[in-house]
Parts: C-alpha cells; structure tokens; sequence
C-alpha cells in the first residue's frame, strides 16, 4: 500500500514527462488515450487506498519514508490519515472528470501534461508530512495551473493568471520564511535539525514569535483558500480558466488553502491558533456573508461560483476555528462536498457556454424549455450548493455550524445566516438562466443532435450526481475515517489551552503500519 | 410492524424514482396512476400502523426505531430514525390520504400539460418528504423533511417556469423558508448545547424532567421561539406570510396538498412535537398565541377584498393557520390538531374546486368574473358550499367542533384572545360567503365576456370532490365535545401532550354559551356576505386597496430588504470588491514591490520563465527523489 502512495505522486509526474517529450506529429488519441488512462488509474489507486484504510486510527497510514537531503533534515516521508484521505480521493475523482469533461482541449499534450503534473503536485501536498516535501509540492501547483489558466483561458486570462501567480507567490514566499525559521527554532533547541511536521509539533516558541509565524503560513493558505480578504485573484482567475482549470482550482487547489491551515496552523502553532481564533472568525463570518452578498450582485456565472466559494471557504473555516471536533470534522467533509458540487457546477456552465457562447446571466433566460436534462442537473447541485438535507453539502455545514455554536456562539449564528443568503443568490442565478419567457438561439452541439446534453456529458457527469447523492445520505464511512484524526489535533490545540508553554505533542500513537 | 411502517414513505420515494428514470417511456396516465398507487398503498399501511397502535396499551403507543446511522461526529450522532406515536399516526393518515385523493385529482387536471409526469416525479418528492418529516424521531432527520418539502414546493410553484411571476413566487417562498430554517437551525444548535441530543426522545423527556440534563424554562423560551421562527416561516405567520400568496402560481392541486392541506402545517406538527418545552416556557406560548390570533385576523381582513379566486383561500389558509397557532399558544394541541385535519379536508376540497371553476373557466381566476356557475357544476358547487359552511364553522360540518375547541381554549388563556378570534370567525364566514357568492350565484357575470359554456368537470376531479365533501362534514365526529367517551381524537393524544394540553378553566354553563357564540358568529358572517355579494359584485367600499395589497406587508419587506439588498449586492460587487478590496490588497503588494526587485522581475513579463525554471527543477528534484528511493 505504501507504494501506492508514492504511485500517486510519481506516476503522474512521469506521464506528464512523458507526454511532453512525445514528439509533436503524435495524434491527439494517443494523448487522450494516455491521459485518461492515466488518470483513471490513480483513481483506483486513490480508491484502493481509501478502502484499505483502517478506519479508528488518528494517525498517519501507508507512509513512505526515505532519507532525502539528510544534511538539512529533509526526508521523503509521505501518507495519509483521516484528513488527507478523502481530500487525496477527491483530487483522483475531480482531475479525470475535469480532463474527460474539458472536451477538445485535452486533445493538447502540453495541457494534458500540465494537468497531470498539477495532480501530481496535489497528491504530493496532501500526502506529505515532511514540511519542505509540502512546500515543494504546494509550490509546484502554482505552474502548471499558472499555464493552464494563462495558455488555454478566455479571451483576459493573461492578467487573470498572473495576478493568481503573483498573490499565490507572495503567500508562499512569506510560507517559505515562516517554515525556514520554524525549523530552525526547532533545531536550536537541541532538536536534530529535521522538516518532519510530527517532529516539529513539539517546538517551544515563544507567544509572539508563534504569532508570526501562524501568521506567515496562514497567509500563504488564505491567499489559496481563499479568504476574505485574499480572495480577489480568485474571480478573475475562475472566470478566465478553462473548464477543466476551473474545476480543479476551485475544487482541488482551494482545498490546498483550507487544509493547509488545519494540519499545519492547529498541529504546529496551537497557542496562536487560540490567539487568532477571534479573528480568523470574524473574517471567516465576514467571507460567508460577504461572498454571498457579492455572488447575488454578480452578473457573470462564472464569477458568481467564485464569490460562491468564497462563502462556502469561509464556512469551512469557520468548522475549523471553532475548534470542536464536531465543527472540524464537519471542516473536513465540507472540503470534500464543496468540491464535488462545484466542479459539477462549474462543468455545467461549460456545458452551457458551449450552447450560448456567454457567462452573462442577465443575458440568459428560459433555457430550461430548450435544455430540460442540464436544467435538471443543474438544480441538483444548485440544492447540494445550498445545503440541502439529503445531498451532501448539509451535513458538512450542519456539523461545521453545531460545532462552533457550543465554543464561539455568536459567530455561528451570524455564519448561518450564510444559510439565507446562499438561497438568494444560487435561486436567483438559476432563475436568470433557466427560467422566464426570453427564447434563447442555442449552437448546436457537434457531437449530438439533440440540443440538450449528450450521453457522453451526462455520463461525465454521472459520478458527480451519484456522489453528491450518496455523500448526503450516507456520509458516514467518510466521518468515521476523518473524526479520529481530527479529534487528535483539536485535543492537541485543547491541550495548548491548558498548557501555557508550548511543550504540547501531538499524539500520533494511532499510528497504523502494513 | 417496523418494517411496514418504513413503506409509509419508501413507496412514494419509489415512485419519484421510477417516474424520474422511467417516466419518459410510459403513458402519461400510466405514470400518474403510478404515482397515486404508490401514495395509496401509503395510506392502506398508515391506516394498518394506525391499528397497530390501537391495539397497543395507550401507554406503550410509541415505535421509535433507528435504521441507520445518518452520520456522527464528536458528541453527535444522528440516525436515521422513524418514531410512530399517537400525533404521527394522524399525520401520516390525513397527509397519504389526502394526497391520495389530490394525485388522483391531477391525472385529470394535468392531463394536457406537456410535463405533466415532471409534475408526479415532483408530487411523489414532496410526499416522500412530508412522511419523513412527520416520521422523523429526531429534529435532524425532521428537518431534512422539512427542507425536502420546501424544495418541492419551490419546483412546483415554478412548474410553469416561462412565466416571470411563477419563477420569482417560486424563489420567493424558498428564501422565506429558509429565514425560518435559520431559526430551526439555531433551536437546533441550543438544544444540542444544552441536552447534546437531537433526539425527540431524550430532548422532550430532559423537558419532561426525566431525562438527567433538564432544560429550564429560560431555555425552554429559546428554543420554543427559536423553532417557532422555523415554523413561522413553513407556515405562513405575520409577517413571513408573504410567500403563501405569491405560491398560487403552481398548478392548483400543488395548492390543495402544499400549500392547504399538509407542508404548511408542518410548523404547526412541529410546534405540536416539542409541546412539553412550550409548556415549560409562559413567554413563549403567548408569544405563538398571540402571532397566531394577529395572522388570523390580518389574513381574513385581507381575504375579504381580493379578486383572485385562488387569493382568496390562500389568505384564508394563512388566516386558519393562524388558528392553529393560537390554539397551540393556548394549549390546545389536541383542537390545534383536530383542526389542521377538519382544515385539510375543507381547504384542499375549496381548491380543488377552484381548480375545477377555473378548469371550466378556461384559467380565468377573477370571482367577479364568474357568477351562478352552481346552475352548470352542480357537484363542484355543491361540494364547495359544504365547504364553506364547513371553514364558518355551522354545526354539524368538521369546522365547527375543530375551530370551537381552539377558540373555547383561547378564551381559557385570555378572553382578549378569543374576543380577536371570534372577530375572525365573523370574517372568515364572511369572505367565503362572498366567494362563493359571486363564484357561483348571482348573474351570470361570464357570459359578457361572450359566448362561453362552463361544464362541469370530469369524474376523475369531481370524486375526490365528493369524498373531501363528507369528510368535511363527518371530521368533526372525531372529536366530539359532548362527553368524555366522544372525544376521540383527545383520548388518542393525550399520552403524547400529558399535562402540556389545558384543562379548561370554565364550567360547561359558560362552554354551552361560547359554543352558541360560536354559532351566531357564524351565522352573522354569511348573513352580512348575502346581503352584500349577492345584490351586487362591486362594492368598492368593502373592498379596501390596502387590503387587496394584503395590508402592504410584501411591498413594504421588499422595499426594506429587497431593494436595499439589491442596491448593497450591486455596490459590494461593481465597487468595494474590485476596487476597495482588490486595491487595497493590489496596494499592498506595490508598495512591496517598490522596494522589491523579484516582484518587478515577475511583473515584467519573466514569469514564464521563471515559472518554467521553478517547475524544471521541481521535476528534477522528483526524479533525484525516484533515483534514491529505488535504488
């Protein structure tokens, strides 16, 4: 199983080699061949791996631990818990679906390779539990979706990807400063100098040198998140990738941001995690009711989903820093709801630009008459968006906002009104484009003769529809596989809170080996 | 027993699936038999659950059974779970049985929709989703009914999308809702905090005393009014009421099952469910009494000046929920419940015979329009007026036991109450009479529009007519004031409200005469109606503007939300993001750039490079790590 895990992030790697050294006269089906197949097999890998996962356990399983610059303390030490496993299933489930979906320009070797090589990076920021392992990986995402947006966006991506790449590399410079000093605390303290993050927990810092450094990780994982108010990149960036990009920028590489601050901030700075709680609230509170305000003003589809997620980040935020093991694990399963429907969404709005030719919804209007199949979709995870009980995106929140209730009441009663807002605007969206009188001239699709979505799209979509189903009703194998390890980091951060200095370790006892 | 009680709402979910995957290939009238049956064969196994309980001893009336684990975190675990009691075997009777006679009533009704079997896959939903609620035995669990419900309601009300009006009511009633469910949430949310349990169980026995952890009743104020916001919303009180009117744009059996006879009454079910804490808690059983009186009477006030046939009994369905709630301020629960049923009977049988009228009118819905249709459908018409006699409340029809025992309740808690209650009634016999008045007596006001021929409907609308008819007229005789032996709906809940349903504080000397009253009430109303309505159609002085505008409460909510929300939405997103925000952000990283050369490095067009270095000799690196790690 171990070697699964380095599977993940390796073999993509190398078919993204690959695929970029194959010489330029090879068809596009040897590429699309390649990729998919490719993709698809890391799925199962991905799945092999979740179902093999002893669920009960805190700790990290199926880790892969070589030495790497031992000089520096640097080692390969890659694996997965409760927190990482279904992020790093999601990643496998999203990149398929988003190059398959993605349609003509997967015909690209140099966008297939630059997405799998973005996979790669992701698998390779989840899994790793070295702390210079995750930053080289965390890193490494910003190129290949730099290229993505930039190379194969709409007609401004230029800009827009240069302003994700600028914002994203400040964060991770100030990540950089933050995890060098880190370590080199750690290491004066008579600690041998070592990156890895289970090692490191128990470094003694002083208040306010702690404080910085939350402070620069955190600013690396909110610009990513993203947070308000770090998140103006992000409707530039969404409205002008690509489908596919879009899909795992929103749905993948935010999760980056969200996860980041759960494993590193709470595990290796829990007295200043206490310290910022109030803050990082109050912008998490801000972000929900914000976006959403935003997302109703929105005009464009596209950049509504971006002023969509940013509420929806806030509310998994908000789990996390209520620091109760209900409101984080609900965090956690967020991450994942939040990912399976708006990469549906996101795939639907591509489905219909290739229809209308616009993004604009106030231009839009009665196209459920003329599309009945991907109105019918479309409403699906407009519901699972608002958290209907029954499909997933409820649960996640419902946990998310009960667990912060019992520690910062306050915040999670203006957080739920999250709850209202987010029925305005995805209500309102879906009323502009599907509903009313206006009849609306639709391109034909090439590959169907039915103006409506083809089997071909509607099968694309189908593990999604059956995801968000499934999940909503059935959550539980996730919970019980994510809950142990994050009550080991909240009862870490409890444990800070009683104790002044920070001697605290985190308890990786439950670790599992195979 | 368990394993049929999971039928109740698993037949109805198996047909929305059915007609969802399959519906495409059957004949229409296949698929909305389908759907019927499936909610029919609901309504044979509520009535065998019923029985089963019947037969038990009435302190062991409760199946509480979980089927599986829905999803658990830290303290919190939420089942999957259905609880049959005494209060949700009645529920579950009226709800399949109602919608029984509702489906079948469609098949004809939509017969030439184009999506007609949308409409079944949709109607399937909702009932799947009203059982769930009711059979909940958890708030969670509830609560996804009570969402499911409100989702339907919203594709329903918009079944008919290309008009602007349906979509925006549709979108409406949703967002109302959901100000509700954010008071459910929160009640929720302190529950939990307080008992750290959802479960009915355990929540109602810490109210109870029973359980380890008792609630206070300071506590109990909360969380009664927090759920009541939840159920104002679900149930159309002052001022959330809004939604209900605009909601009589879906189809009109939609109206009959949604927005009549079952989903609207969930809050009053839910209000009825947590009994014992409202009874902890003075402060919030006034509160609801009092909300509920106020709508009452605000909604029939509106009532009596609207135009719109279907107008006309959605402010009344506010008006009678309002009712409902006084009776549960009051203590009433038992009349409270006893009158959501009699209502269903009378209301959906009052909508399903508009829907006939407008059927025969070609989908002309303006009463004054109308006029002496009795003389040409004689069983919608004479259905209807049984009806009406039924919600003014003359004895011996439903509306006179169930309306009395709220009222008798009432004035036990405050006369002040009962005095605005029996206002209402007056009114409430009063704007039925002058519906149906100008519907279907007096001149034959259609024939100026030309040459035109209502007919009565087909048999497949008019028998659910006629079976609404007698249960309206029979409902009463399931709780009979007269003595202790004939009050049978009483004696079947009181094991679930205890000592939260009141005892009447008066003799039955003063009862006899509030009884009369009650009676004259009546009769006064539907003598001031034929005095007016049926001399004349145009009255413009009893038909007041503000009062057709239902008091300006939409106008007036819309100028202070809506207006100001939309006007923020457009300054946030045109203004503060892209410019205050992002500028300040933007900001930031020039002044850093200023003083930084990479930054100006990146902005000058090396980023691909720069960025392809980075990523080169991240591939690199992985390769060093593949070589070491292999070999």
């Amino acid at each position: 199983m171990t070697s699964l895990v380095e599977a993940l992030i390796i073999f993509p790697a190398v078919v993204a080699l690959f695929l970029a050294l194959l010489p330029k006269s090879s068809s596009k089906a040897i590429t699309q061949s390649i990729t998919t197949v490719a993709m698809v097999a890391l799925l199962i890998a991905a799945a092999v791996i979740a179902v093999t996962f002893k669920a009960g356990f805190s700790g990290y399983q199926f880790v892969s631990s070589y030495s790497w610059i031992p000089a520096f303390g640097i080692s390969w030490k890659m694996g997965v818990d409760g927190i990482s496993l279904f992020l790093v299933v999601l990643t496998a489930v999203i990149f398929p679906i988003a190059y398959i979906g993605a349609g003509e320009k997967g015909n690209s070797k140099s966008f297939a390779a630059w997405l799998l090589l973005l996979e790669a990076a992701c698998f390779g920021s989840f899994l790793s539990i070295d702390l210079f392992a995750f930053f080289v990986t965390f890193e490494l995402t910003l190129i290949p979706a730099y290229f993505i947006i930039g190379s194969w966006g709409y007609e401004k991506s230029g800009p827009a990807a240069i302003k994700f790449f600028i914002y994203t590399f400040l964060g991770s410079a100030l990540l950089l400063v933050g995890m060098l000093a880190l370590v080199f605390i750690h290491a004066s303290q008579g600690h041998p100098i070592t990156f890895d993050i289970t090692k490191l927990t128990n470094t003694t810092m002083a208040s306010s040198t702690e404080k910085w450094l939350f402070a620069a990780f955190t600013a690396a994982f909110a610009v990513k998140a993203p947070m308000f108010p770090f998140h103006t990149w992000s409707p530039d960036a969404y409205r002008q990738s690509p489908t596919a990009g879009v899909m795992v920028l929103a749905a993948v590489m935010a999760k980056l941001g969200t996860y980041g601050i759960l494993r590193f901030d709470l595990s290796l700075f829990p007295h200043a995690t206490i310290a910022f709680t109030p803050l990082i609230l109050t912008l998490a509170v801000i972000g929900i009711i914000y976006g959403a305000i935003v997302a109703a003003g929105e005009k464009d589809v596209k950049r509504m989903l971006a002023y969509s997620s940013l509420s929806h980040m806030g509310f998994i935020i908000l789990g996390i820093f209520g620091l109760t093991s209900i409101g984080a694990a609900g965090g956690v399963l967020q991450m994942i709801n939040h990912g399976i429907y708006t990469a549906a969404l996101f795939l639907l709005v591509g489905y219909l630009y290739a229809k209308t030719d616009i993004f604009d919804m106030s231009k839009m209007g009665g196209l459920q008459k003329k599309l009945p199949i991907l109105a019918g979709i479309f409403t699906l995870f407009v519901m699972a968006s608002v958290g209907l009980p029954g499909l997933s995106g409820f649960v996640g929140e419902f946990m998310i906002l009960l667990g912060t209730f019992s520690g910062h009441r306050w915040w999670a009663v203006v957080g739920a009104t999250g709850v209202i807002l987010s029925a305005v605007y995805m209500l309102w969206s879906y009323q502009q484009i599907f509903h009313g009188s206006k009849e609306m001239a639709l391109a034909e699709d090439s590959t169907s003769k039915s103006l409506d979505l083809s089997v071909r799209q509607i099968s694309v979509l189908a593990p999604l529809v059956l995801l968000v189903v499934l999940v909503g009703v059935y959550p539980r194998p996730l919970l019980s596989r994510i809950t142990p390890s994050v009550n080991a980091l909240i009862s870490h951060v409890d444990a800070a809170k009683n104790a002044p200095a920070a001697i605290a370790k985190l308890n990786v006892s439950g670790k599992v080996t195979h | 027993m368990n394993s049929l009680l999971v039928l109740v709402p698993v037949l109805p979910l198996a047909g929305f699936f059915i007609n969802l995957f399959f519906g495409a290939r059957l004949p229409k009238k296949v698929s909305g038999a389908l759907a019927t049956v499936a909610v029919g064969i609901a309504f044979v196994i509520a009535v065998i659950e019923y029985s089963h309980l019947l037969s038990l001893a009435s302190a062991n009336r409760v199946i509480d059974t979980n089927l599986f684990t829905w999803f658990a975190g830290g303290a919190l675990t939420i089942h999957f779970g259905l609880y049959l009691d005494p209060l949700s075997s009645v529920m579950i009777l009226f709800v399949t049985g109602v919608a029984t006679l509702i489906h079948a009533y469609s098949i004809a009704y939509m017969e030439h929709d184009p999506r007609m079997k949308t409409f079944f896959v949709y109607l399937n939903l909702f009932v799947f989703s009203m059982l769930v609620l009711v059979l909940a035995n958890n708030f969670v669990v509830a609560f996804l009914g009570w969402e499911g419900v409100g989702a339907c309601s919203y594709w329903l009300i918009s079944f008919w999308f290309d008009r602007d009006s349906a979509a925006s009511a549709g979108k409406k009633a949703f967002i109302i809702n959901r100000v509700g469910d954010f008071g459910y949430l929160l009640g929720m949310f302190y529950i939990f905090d307080i008992v750290k349990s959802l479960d009915y169980h355990n929540v109602l026995g810490s109210a109870l005393g029973s359980g380890s952890l008792a609630i206070s009743p300071h506590q109990a104020t909360v969380i009664a009014l927090l759920l009541f916001v939840g159920a104002a919303g679900k149930s159309a009180q002052v001022p959330l009421f809004v939604w209900l009117v605009d909601a009589m744009e879906g189809p009109t059996p939609v109206s009959a099952l949604i927005h009549a006879a079952t989903m609207v009454t969930a809050g009053v079910y839910l209000m009825a469910r947590i009994a014992p804490i409202i009874h902890l808690s003075t402060v919030a059983s006034t509160t609801i009494a009092i909300v509920g009186v106020s709508t009452a009477f605000i909604a029939a006030m509106a009532a009596t000046a609207q135009n719109d046939i279907k107008k006309v009994l959605a402010y009344s369905t506010v008006s009678q929920l309002g009712y409902m709630f006084l009776g549960i301020g009051s203590g009433a629960y038992v009349a409270a419940i006893f009158l959501m049923v009699t209502h269903a009977f009378y209301k959906a049988l009052l909508f399903l015979g508009s829907g006939s009228v407008i059927h025969a009118m070609n989908d002309e819905q303006d009463i004054k329009k109308m006029g002496a249709l009795y003389k040409v459908m004689p069983i919608t018409g004479f259905t209807f007026v049984i009806a009406w006699l039924s919600i003014a409340g003359l004895p011996p029809f439903s509306g006179f036991f169930s309306k009395g025992d709220v009222l008798l309740a009432a004035y036990s808690k405050s006369p002040i109450l009962w005095l605005v209650g029996a206002v209402t009634a007056v009114l409430t016999a009063y704007y039925m009479g002058r519906e149906v008045y100008l519907v279907f007596f007096g001149g034959a006001r259609y024939k100026e529009a030309g040459d035109f021929h209502p007919h009565e409907s087909p048999k497949l609308m008019t028998y659910p007519l006629i079976i609404l008819a007698v249960l309206s007229i029979l409902g009463g005789l399931m709780n009979l004031g007269f003595s202790s032996g004939t009050d049978f709906l009483t004696n079947w809940l009181v094991p679930v409200f205890g000592s939260a349903e009141r005892q009447l504080s008066f003799g039955s000397g003063t009862k006899a005469i509030l009884e009369i009253g009650d009676i004259v009430f009546a009769a006064i109303g539907i003598f001031l109606a034929s005095r007016v309505w049926l001399r004349s159609a145009i009255n413009p002085a009893l038909e007041r503007d503000i009062l057709r505008r239902g008091w300006g409460v939409d106008e007036f909510l819309n100028l202070l939300f809506s207006r100001q929300g939309e006007k923020l939405a457009d300054e946030l997103n045109g203004f503060v993001d892209p410019l205050v925000i992002d500028g300040a952000v933007v900001g930031g990283a020039k002044l850093v750039r200023s003083s930084a050369g990479v930054m100006r490095l990146l902005q000058n067009g090396y980023v691909r490079s720069y960025a392809l270095v980075i990523s080169l000799g991240m591939v690199v690196l992985l390769g060093y790590v593949v070589t070491r790690a292999s070999f």
